[in-house]
Order: structure tokens, then sequence, then C-alpha cells
């Protein structure tokens, strides 16, 4: 399952540059907020789903290498945090969901690991 | 003349019985008696995102050798706690406004998270702190290291290498888009173990603290070589400039 079906089916906002996210295929996904957890936990490439914000998530998915962050509950990173990702070409998605919602929809659509 | 640059044995982060998590034992006059019993003279009370026992434990510790900075230990929206350290309570009560505004509005749950008292400088209850206190402000862990640098304050991440609440458990690294000047380790870590199982704390000035949250949690550890206790004076030990220091023992 591509990254553009996934902002489809779950009407992701996209906050960083647009690209061809159809071309990104995620590994797997992950679920925390500490990001101490992530960093050991979150497999190489996948899609993390979290409600942290600050602006250290850029330099967790840029060590991952993972395909988008999913924030959640509307959680807004500062503008700085978005302009770093845009450089370190981390894609950040939003949502006004709750993460148990954006993970149940997402097991939903078939996107098992 | 000069002063001189004199040892003040440090605990920086102090709880009361305002703190709920605190024993009720942690009253002015008994916080003033075993700090100095264990020769600290210089501790900042530190209660959660609040403020309002600091002045019974300056008014407990009058004419004596103990010296009592108005601090508070913050919880930012990252849920991230953070040691904010003033010389004087104007500053601290500045910091409580915007803390108390950015609180979510729960009432405190004795049953559960333990009582919050305010109390006078003798431990005379006053009164019961209504706002439940072991919660996130709203407000950005770089919102409030400005506002406390602003207000002349220091900033420093609390317990950083404790999973709940510390800085690199929650945020996993130091953020180095805002200026941290030290970072507090827990009593349990030994500081020169740090640097080598903590790999993120490296290069950052570190000090260490009991989080005193019963009269047997004082650490005692630190001293502060510093010619007066004030801000200041810390701020310069901290980066080992103009003879200032700290040292562990």
């Amino acid at each position: 399952m591509n990254l553009q079906e996934i902002i489809n089916n779950l009407d992701l906002k996209v906050l960083t540059e647009p690209k061809d996210f159809s071309a990104i295929e995620p590994t797997c996904g992950y679920s925390s907020d500490l990001l101490s957890c992530v960093m050991a936990g979150a497999p190489h490439k996948s899609i993390w789903v979290t409600l942290q914000a600050h602006s250290n998530i850029i330099a967790v998915a840029t060590l991952l290498e993972l395909s988008a962050i999913v924030i959640t509950e509307g959680a807004m990173p500062e503008l700085a945090t978005l302009a770093r990702a845009n450089e370190e070409g981390v894609v950040i998605l939003s949502t006004e969901k709750p993460t148990f919602n954006v993970i149940g929809k997402l097991w939903e659509m078939g996107f098992h690991c | 003349m000069a002063n001189l640059i004199k040892p003040f044995r440090t605990d920086l982060h102090v709880h009361t019985v305002l703190s709920p998590c605190a024993e009720v034992e942690m009253i002015p006059p008994l916080i003033v008696e075993y700090a100095l019993d264990l020769g600290i003279t210089l501790i900042a009370i530190t209660d959660h995102n609040s403020s309002a026992n600091i002045e019974a434990v300056q008014k407990a510790a009058f004419k004596t050798p103990l010296n009592v900075l108005p601090g508070m230990e913050l919880q930012t929206r990252e849920e991230v706690h953070s040691l904010c350290l003033f010389d004087t309570i104007e500053q601290i009560y500045q910091l409580q406004k915007l803390v108390t505004e950015t609180l979510p509005p729960i009432k405190n749950e004795a049953e559960h998270f333990g009582e919050q008292f305010v109390v006078d400088e003798t431990g005379e209850f006053i009164r019961r702190e209504e706002q439940l206190l072991l919660v996130s402000s709203s407000l950005s862990l770089n919102d409030a290291w400005k506002f406390v640098n602003d207000l002349g304050g220091l900033f420093i991440p609390a317990h950083v290498n404790r999973k709940a609440f510390g800085l690199l458990g929650s945020l996993g690294l130091v953020p180095t888009d805002i200026q941290i000047e030290a970072l507090e380790i827990s009593k349990h870590l030994n500081p020169e173990d740090a640097a080598k199982q903590l790999p993120q704390v490296r290069g950052y000035p570190l000090i260490q603290d009991g989080d005193v949250h019963r009269l047997d949690e004082f650490n005692g550890k630190m001293t502060l070589y510093l010619e007066a206790p004030t801000i200041d004076e810390i701020r310069m030990a901290i980066h080992n400039n103009n003879g200032r220091l700290v040292g562990f023992s």
C-alpha cells in the first residue's frame, strides 16, 4: 500500500511539501509518543503515528528514514519544524483524529505488518 | 573588595507537601532541618507546576545558613519535566501566572494522586490546592525555555535519564533549536557514568539533585563553588567560568 492511498483513505492533511506519495511504500507502522521508544522500536521506512509535535520528531524520522509521520489530534508542529522537515525530506501528515482511530483505519485497510 | 568563592552543598530539586507525590513530612521546618543536617546550604523549592509554598520555606530558613531559591518543576506539553530557577519571588510569580493559565482545569483527587497542601512556615495547613498539579501545561518546551530565560531564570531539564517525564525518554535527544545550558541527572546515576551510558548528554554540563519527595532523599553529593547563592553565580558554575564550578563527591 502506498502513501498516497493512505493519505486519501484517512483524509490526512499534508503539512510538508508535496511529492509523489504514490512512490512511497511504508514498510510497516509504529506508534508511540516517547521518542526514545520510537528510536529503539520503529521499523526502518515505516509510518509513525504520534501526537508528539516537538521538533525532535524530525531527527528521529531522519534517523530511521521513516516514510511519514502522522501527527494526531490536530497537534501542530512549529513552522521551523516544518521547514526542517522539508530540508530533510521528511513527510509530515496531520489529522484531527486520535491515534487509536488512525491505526484502526490503517488496519481496516489491510495495512498489516 | 571581592567576595570569596565558597562551597555551597546544593540540592536544586526539592518538593514540598504541595506536590501530590511528596510525603506529608515535606513541611518547611523539616526541609530546613534535614538539609542543614546534611551540610546543605543551598536549595531550590521546585513543586510541580506550582510555587505556593516557596515563601513559607524561605521564612522557615530565615536566619539559618540555608539559602532557598524560588523554583518550579514545570511539565510542558511534551511530558518533559524541567527545573525553572530564579532569584526572586516576583520572577517565579510571573512564570506561575503563565503556567496557571496553561494548565488543563482538572481537579485533584487526593485519593488517587495525593494531597496538595499549601502551608505556612511552621507547616500549619492553610489550604488545599484544588487544581491537579501533575499535568502538562499546554506550553511547549521551547516557549517555556524562552520565557524563563527572558525572565533571567535558569531552565534545566530534570532527571533527563528517567523514562517517565525525562527529556531523553520523551524527546530522545536534547533539542538543539534552543540553548539548553545544563541537564539534571537523577541521584542514582553517577555523573561520570552518565556520559558513557547516555551519549546524548555528552558536551552538556550536568547537575545532580535528590528530586526530594521525602526527607531522606536529599542528595548532598553536589557542591557549587560560588561567591553568592544567585542564578548568575550558578550559571557561571555550570559553565565553569571565573573560578565558579560544580563538584561532585
